[in-house]
């Protein structure tokens, strides 16, 4: 099998159910918001509401805004330990981290930068969009994941 | 000052004793630290093992979740003798967690005498989350989604404060130094070198902003405290004892708003009325209204510096300066000996690598050498009124107050 039939038999499959779904334009974080008092959640919460005045359980699935403006940003020099799948037999190729903060969900929101962004080419109060990403890759699945692109970078 | 022990806002326990093994990396096991310091902390306190009371460990950290149970393990390591015996757990404030135990026991009247334990062994390299497939746990999910080590949230704060504050990797490097002059005089710490600023500029980026000399270690210690009534101590021939006036232990308070260890979102602002007060300022002020004091009381502090910037960070949420102002106190000096407020004179999580358990322990050791005069190269004159600070995953932080 050569490696592009490999790459189009793998399943695309979400590093974690539920947290966002769509392609392209369409792609967007997933969270819940409470019937009751309205306060949003990502990570979701589907069974419990986490407002302390609030009693409900009846939370509705929401697409999170998609684009937000760099709260921080930071990077990572070295291989992270496991559970990040990563190839020991390549050289450490450092990634951005990007906490973004999503206006109207007045909330900050953690995830890694595109490929080929470094802590160089970010600000802090840029602005920045959710897109899809390719976590890692093993015989069966390709694992996917968001990522953060500053605006006006061609994807 | 205050009132004896026995109920109220100002009930106060007695410190009768401090001990520690020397921070470092051994490779050997967390009890051998632990036993070590009790019987440190009982030979200072003048106290016989057979005579405590009560017992209470802070259990060792594995994967973020507590690893192996404390209490129980160096009850029997010292020799079994009937003691009431506690485990408690509390990420970075679980030696706090372990006073707060202890002082309410003794409060309560269910024990005169109480001795706290906390010991660990930590594994080399990047604190990492437990084994196996676990996607409903944040902090597993954090490494596997994002790759988002300790050091990266910390590179997050760091370069926070230098969009909002204006502060400089210069700053931060100032931090380690002044640190590092103290943990040089300590027998206790693992680092006993003086660094410079271009030692800390010069070693390698682990999470931008910070540097590897910017961020702190882990490492194996362990400390102990011994712990009674005032009416015990002042039988047992201490007339004037180093008093624990205060302990904080409580939660952030929703919503929170700056992203912190373990999570990969904050929570959401809209719709939950004013901003909450911020979690660490929140434990400082907790712990200042129990003991009736304010931060112009302070002769010394002791923080949480997992790194430089995060020391920066406590000034203000201790309120030593206002927000912004921190990296001028350090300038001026106010957080060094013969300072205004010296911060860390043990030299903090700098000179000392992070022994989770043991951590806040080890704080109230410090504080209580300090109080007593005993720091030796170290030691603030005068110092009488002194405050702990520590914050960790899942929501854990805690501040103690201590008197003399």
């Amino acid at each position: 099998m050569t490696s592009l039939e490999a790459t189009l038999s793998r399943t695309r499959t979400p590093v974690v159910a539920g947290w966002f779904t769509g392609e392209g334009d369409d792609f967007r974080l997933l969270g819940t918001r409470c019937s009751a008092c309205r306060a949003v959640f990502f990570p979701r919460e589907d069974t419990y509401c986490r407002n302390p005045d609030c009693q409900s359980g009846d939370l509705e699935e929401v697409p999170l805004s998609r684009r937000g403006r760099v709260w921080s940003y930071t990077d990572s020099r070295y291989r992270p330990p496991s559970p990040y799948v990563t190839d020991p037999e390549l050289p450490w190729e450092p990634y951005a981290l990007i906490a973004v903060e999503l206006e109207s969900e007045q909330i900050v929101v953690l995830g890694q930068a595109v490929p080929g962004i470094t802590v160089a080419d970010l600000t802090v109060g840029m602005e920045v969009e959710v897109v899809p990403g390719v976590l890692d890759e093993d015989a069966e699945t390709t694992w996917t994941v968001w990522r953060w692109r500053p605006t006006g970078v061609a994807g | 000052m205050a009132a004896d022990g026995g109920g109220g806002m100002t009930a106060e326990v007695a410190v009768l004793g401090a001990g520690m093994h020397p921070w470092g990396k051994w490779g050997r096991g967390f009890v051998e630290y632990g036993v070590k310091a009790a019987r440190a902390a009982l030979a200072d306190a003048r106290v016989a093992w057979r005579d405590v009371d009560s017992i209470v460990g802070a259990d060792t950290v594995r994967g973020g979740y507590p690893g192996y149970v404390a209490g129980a393990t160096f009850a029997k390591a010292l020799g079994w003798q009937g003691a009431r015996v506690t485990s408690v757990y509390a990420a970075c404030a679980s030696g706090a967690q372990a006073i707060d135990t202890a002082r309410a026991q003794i409060l309560a009247g269910r024990a005169d005498v109480v001795l706290v334990v906390g010991a660990d062994a930590a594994p080399k390299g990047f604190f990492r989350p437990a084994g196996g497939e676990r996607p409903d746990d944040p902090d597993w999910l954090r490494f596997r989604a994002l790759g988002a080590t300790n050091p990266a949230y910390f590179g997050l704060y760091a370069r926070r404060r230098m969009a909002v504050h204006g502060d400089t990797p210069e700053d931060f490097a100032q931090v380690k130094v002044k640190n590092a002059a103290m943990g040089a005089l300590n027998p206790y710490a693992r680092y006993r070198k003086r660094v410079t600023s271009q030692e800390v500029a010069a070693s390698a980026v682990v999470a931008d902003p910070l540097r590897l000399l910017d961020i702190c270690a882990t490492s194996d210690g362990g400390a102990a405290l011994v712990l009674s009534s005032m009416e015990f101590a002042r039988r047992h021939g201490a007339a004037d004892p180093v008093r624990i006036r205060a302990v904080s232990t409580v939660t952030p308070r929703y919503p929170r708003t700056v992203l912190d260890l373990p999570d990969i979102a904050t929570d959401s602002a809209r719709g939950a009325g004013p901003g909450a007060e911020k979690f660490r300022a929140s434990i400082a002020r907790t712990a200042y209204e129990e003991a009736g004091i304010g931060p112009e009381d302070l002769s010394l502090a002791e923080v949480y510096d997992l790194s430089t910037a995060l020391e920066l960070q406590w000034y203000e949420d201790l309120g030593l300066c206002g927000d912004g102002e921190a990296a001028k106190l350090l300038w001026e000096g106010a957080t060094a000996p013969g300072g205004r407020i010296p911060v860390n004179t043990s030299g903090g999580l700098a000179s000392f690598g992070e022994a989770v358990p043991a951590q806040a322990i080890a704080q109230v050791c410090e504080v209580t050498w300090q109080l007593r005069g005993q720091a030796g190269d170290r030691q603030i004159a005068g110092a009488r009124v002194a405050v702990t600070a520590n914050q960790g995953l899942f929501g854990h932080g805690s501040a103690v107050v201590a008197v003399r």
